[in-house]
């Protein structure tokens, strides 16, 4: 069966890490992920706020796109683009007047009953079954696991089994040989949504989340959002200023912190790409006892 | 010009809700169209729908069914088997190129008098507009017996 | 040959003003089998009712059609007059030409027209129409009561002392249900356990009660009047009959660390227990599961130190049959618990409890004796924060009904806590407040007024815990849907109020229905709200519905009442209209197939299977037979019925069809 990947615009810049690591680990497992050709902007951000039928559009087009390339499945690693996009499917296949109208605005039909994938759902199905023969590390460390709010609301679209309590990247993380730890602030806000305008709200929030994580002893944090990962590492400066204190808490995306247990080179999984230092995460990792 | 066609429609109803229903339009003096007429059972479900059919085949020319609104049957249950068997029912009267519009089924409360008229008139109007019913002859007894009466003497 | 008696009534002019009467008299009159037909002002009226009682005598009618007004105004009247004129009663139609005729039609030829198809149909009914007899049902005066709790109470008590005998049934060692683990009640703030505890002692004393402890309903068969009921008397490992209660037992069993139920698991009880000092019966039961001499095979201390030789480790369950005419389902709720609540930590930080852990806490006789102290390290909390609706009123956890009892507990909780710690701070956050009951808003607002209990209309996000302090984050939405933040030492949430667990097995053992979340479902949300819909059976309490104490305990006198009611005659009568199996001798002639159809459709488990077997005992017929007890008379099952093998009396296959035909063919 052939994968679809959507990519959406972070994973194509601010966050170019995880898509590589992404891909070397599923190479690494022999999975091919094949881009969906011609895929547009997924309208996270902005199109919801001003336009309804916009919001739909931009979306049902990337899935009927896929639909017509033959993809059963598409892994879609943003968290912004997976609610967006699973918001959209829901909509449409639950009402035929809307899906008829988008249908009429993108041009194109739409079936809408393509299976969609987070990154830790592909992970889960696709390389946890031959994993055991690649994670050759162990990250040795405690990590917090942070989903951030698009996984786990509204609830009708929530990727998650326990919304309030996740658990799938912890499993994850075991996985790699990591001791995810306890915390409460896995689902909480980073601010994302004032990530330009309103920077100060950001650090207040993320300094909060970095800072029950260092309090409770995490070595590092692990996020799958793009967005989660730009508030949590490159507002640095701005958290220190709030906590008044500096906490040196790298942040790695699950994919990257997957690739390094499954013994991938730091730089070939983007580590050397963030603004706090990640060295001592790979310091921590030992070889994994035959 | 020609006289009205005047269609007689059947109304098979529940004794709690439409029949009561019913009795309130009258207490209210509703006035609705003369061309139906109720037969009352206890229960939607306990219609057998095949009275349906007999009922077309002696010069009915539209039917209404109705009982208590989902969840408040008198019987708990009888008019979700009744709504079911009508799904059914229908399906196979379509399949056979029956006019199923000639059947009304319908939900009519106790306290729904006015609803009642409304139903009756509509259908009523609606059925006028169809015409008599005539796709639906009566069964010839005598073919039967004919048929039989040639078996056995073959 | 039917003799058939037609009287069109004019109902002074509500029927004459627009119906020719006398024209469908005439043509009635015509009609085939109709001996007799005349038109009268008032055929309700005496001199009316004379009218058609001397018609039948004089013209040998052997039934009668009075066109008139509806069968639901006056056809028991009419059915009177021809008991009383010598014919069965079930011979005597109703034509509904006033409601569904001259009060809704203008007066013209189509309106007459119309009351004669009606009348015509009317006749040809009744030509079908079979003498039936009503149907006399002899009545069991026992009551069986399930659950013991106050409901079950109030009702054994009601019943008992209206000189019928009650059979109490409680799955655990003691009556008392939650009551009994109540602290003090709302709005008054008098202590439970002073105003159950005599109660349970008149049950168990009462001459007319009959109680079972440890003991649960197996199987109800029958029908209203004579339910037939198994009872499992679960092993109790100790003769009552025997045993003084004088506790030497629990005082001397080696396993001591059993978490206490009555005590939320918030203290420890030993194997061989009663469940409170105040217990009824005050006499120990075996927890099997957890006692020494049944899991490990050694140890009967108890037995060897029993002054009065009552333990008995090799007594099993044993099973009760008995009769009752009546049952009242009093099977209590159950609190929603850990695991539900993972942004609240409850279940992971000791000092998170349910409202119900409180009770004991604040409960003379709990395990801090009415201190409030927290859980983890025995500290009396400087700062609690209350989280009403946990659970209640939210869709994403599943749970879309409010709790009822949580704002008025809540509020007495914060209540208590402050008049044992006043320095202490007391939060509550809320989403409404619900004290719709007699001096219920004004309790919650004494809370909030004179013992200075900050109310936070809000929900709570999440719960931690940090540097030993529970920090509840929520938000007030009367400022601004500001963020608030609270650092306490304990939190106390109102969870949710489920059936309890068993309930869908209760329910179906007993043919009562129940709704999406198991609470057992009433006959009618309005007029019907103690009934079930299997006549006979009962409900009381919190099964039902979440409800707080008053309420359950008038809902608890009602069904006691309904009870009493059935109690009040020898024998009841039902309408005869009920469904009949073809049937004649010898009884393998039925035209039933035995597909159990019908069986599947009936909503009152009416309708049972029965094997016919020959001499040498060989199966040779399945077929169906119905409990007229139980048939309601819906009809549901004629329709199902395959080859027509079940018909309902007064309203047959050939009545109906009768009609049909007469009221097309003219």
């Amino acid at each position: 069966m052939r994968i679809g990947f959507y990519p959406g615009c972070s994973l194509e810049g601010s966050s170019k890490e995880y898509s590589d690591s992404l891909f070397a680990v599923a190479e690494k497992c022999g999975i091919m992920l094949e881009e969906i050709k011609d895929w547009s902007c997924c309208g996270a951000s902005a199109a919801h706020n001003l336009n309804h039928d916009l919001a739909l559009a931009l979306p049902a087009r990337t899935l009927a796109l896929a639909e017509k390339q033959g993809f059963e499945e598409v892994v879609i690693p943003c968290a912004a683009c997976y609610s967006r996009i699973a918001g959209t499917k829901q909509e449409i296949s639950n009402n035929v007047a809307t899906r008829k109208k988008i249908e009429r605005y993108i041009d194109l039909t739409l079936e809408a009953d393509i299976k969609i994938l987070t990154v830790f759902e592909f992970l889960q199905k696709y390389i946890f079954p031959v994993a055991d023969g690649h994670i050759v590390n162990k990250l040795n460390q405690k990590t917090a696991c942070y989903y951030g709010c698009l996984y786990s609301r509204p609830k009708e679209t929530a990727a998650l089994e326990q919304i309030e309590n996740p658990m799938e990247m912890d499993k994850v993380m075991v996985k790699a040989g990591a001791t995810p730890i306890d915390w409460a602030f896995k689902t909480e806000c980073c601010g994302a949504g004032f990530t330009m305008s309103r920077t100060d709200i950001v650090a207040k929030l993320s300094g909060k989340i970095i800072e029950d994580a260092a309090d409770r002893g995490a070595e590092s944090i692990i996020v799958a959002c793009p967005m989660c990962h730009v508030n949590l590492d490159m507002r640095r400066p701005e958290i220190k200023k709030q906590l008044n204190k500096e906490i040196n808490l790298p942040v790695l995306f699950i994919t990257q912190a997957l690739g390094l247990s499954m013994g991938i080179p730091a730089d070939q999984l983007g580590l050397n790409k963030h603004y706090v230092p990640t060295d001592k995460v790979v310091t921590c990792i030992v070889k994994k006892e035959a | 010009m020609s006289e009205q066609f005047e269609p007689k429609i059947v109304a098979f109803v529940c004794n709690w809700c439409t029949y009561a229903g019913a009795d309130l339009a009258g207490t209210s003096r509703t006035k609705y169209a003369t061309n139906v007429s109720i037969i009352r059972f206890p229960c939607t479900g306990r219609i057998d729908f095949m009275l349906l059919m007999k009922a077309f085949e002696n010069g009915a020319d539209g039917i209404i069914v109705s009982g208590c609104h989902p969840n408040d049957c008198h019987y708990t249950s009888g008019n979700f088997h009744a709504r079911r068997r009508w799904i059914v029912f229908r399906s196979l009267l379509d399949f056979m190129g029956f006019d199923t519009d000639r059947i009304t089924f319908s939900w009519v409360s106790a306290a729904e008098g006015a609803k009642w008229a409304g139903l009756v008139d509509e259908t009523t109007q609606r059925i006028r507009e169809k015409g008599a019913f005539t796709d639906f002859k009566k069964l010839d007894c005598s073919t039967f017996e004919k048929i039989s009466h040639d078996a056995i003497t073959e | 040959m039917a003799r058939i008696g037609v009287f069109i009534c004019h109902c002074g002019e509500n029927i004459s003003a627009t119906v020719d009467v006398a024209k469908v008299a005439e043509k009635a009159g015509k009609l085939s089998g109709v001996a007799y037909s005349v038109d009268y002002k008032y055929m309700c009226s005496d001199p009316g009712q004379t009218l058609i009682i001397d018609a039948i005598k004089e013209h040998k009618l052997t039934g009668i059609v009075v066109a008139s007004c509806s069968p639901r105004m006056h056809e028991g009247t009419f059915r009177k007059a021809a008991e009383k004129a010598g014919i069965n009663p079930y011979f005597c139609e109703m034509a509904n030409i006033r409601e569904q005729v001259s009060w809704v039609h203008p007066k013209s030829d189509a309106t007459t027209q119309k009351a004669l198809d009606i009348v015509r149909t009317m006749v040809e009914k009744v030509k079908k129409n079979t003498a039936l007899t009503p149907i006399k049902v002899p009545i069991t005066k026992t009551a069986l009561v399930i659950g013991g709790g106050i409901a079950g109470i109030q009702a054994a008590l009601d019943i008992a002392n209206a000189g019928h005998s009650v059979i109490m049934v409680e799955k655990k060692p003691s009556i008392g249900g939650h009551m009994s683990q109540l602290s003090e009640t709302f709005p008054t703030l008098d202590c439970s356990q002073c105003i159950l505890t005599p109660r349970m002692v008149e049950v168990a004393q009462h001459p007319n009660i009959t109680l079972y402890t440890y003991a649960e309903v197996e199987k109800v068969t029958g029908f209203v009047g004579n339910f037939e009921v198994t009872i499992r008397m679960k092993a109790k490992s100790v003769d009552h009959s025997k045993c003084t209660g004088c506790g030497t037992c629990w005082q001397k069993c080696p396993s001591k660390k059993i978490p206490d139920e009555f005590n939320e698991g918030m203290g420890f009880r030993t194997a061989i227990y009663s469940p409170f000092p105040q217990a009824v019966p005050n006499k120990p039961v075996i927890d099997r599961d957890h006692c020494n001499y049944f899991q490990k095979g050694k140890c009967g201390v108890c037995q060897k130190i029993c002054p009065a030789g009552a333990i008995d480790y090799e007594v099993q369950d044993e099973f009760l049959d008995v009769k009752v005419g009546a049952i009242i389902t009093a099977t209590g709720f159950d609190l929603k618990h850990a695991d539900f609540f993972p942004e609240y930590g409850y279940g992971q930080f000791k000092d998170v409890i349910d409202g119900m852990m409180f009770e004991r806490l604040a409960s003379a006789s709990g395990p801090t004796a009415g201190e409030i102290r927290r859980p983890s390290d025995g500290k009396i909390p400087e700062k609690i924060v209350f989280v009403a609706c946990a659970g209640s009123r939210d869709k994403a956890k599943g749970i879309e009904y409010c709790s009822k009892i949580c704002c008025m507990y809540t509020a007495k909780h914060a209540m208590l806590y402050k008049h044992k710690k006043h320095d202490g701070d007391a939060y509550v956050f809320y989403m409404d407040i619900r004290a719709a009951g007699k001096d219920y808003d004004e309790f919650v607002r004494r809370a909030i007024e004179e013992d200075d209990v900050h109310y936070i209309r809000g929900r709570v996000s999440r719960i931690y815990e940090k540097n030993g302090k529970l920090i509840v984050k929520g938000v007030d939405t009367l400022m601004n849907g500001d963020p608030v933040e609270i650092e306490a030492d304990m939190v106390v949430l109102a969870t949710a109020v489920i059936a309890n667990q068993d309930a869908e097995t209760v329910a179906q053992r007993m043919h009562i229905s129940y709704n999406k979340h198991h609470f057992f479902a009433e006959a009618h949300p309005k007029l019907r709200p103690v009934e079930t819909n299997t006549a006979g059976i009962m409900l009381a309490g919190a099964c039902q519905g979440a409800k707080d104490i008053p309420e359950t305990v008038s809902q608890a006198s009602a069904s006691a009442s309904k009870a009493i009611g059935l109690f009040s005659s020898n024998e009841m009568t039902r309408e005869p209209i009920v469904a009949v199996v073809n049937r004649q001798a010898p009884p393998n002639f039925t035209s039933c197939t035995g597909c159990m159809l019908c069986m599947e459709v009936c909503p009152y488990h009416a309708i049972e299977r029965e094997e016919m077997k020959d001499r040498t005992g060989n199966l040779i017929k399945v077929a169906v037979k119905v409990n007229a007890g139980l048939c309601q008379g819906c009809g549901t099952c004629v329709a199902m019925c395959r080859n027509k093998s079940i018909d309902l009396q007064g309203f047959s296959n050939d009545q109906m069809l009768s009609e049909v035909m007469a009221l097309l063919n003219s």
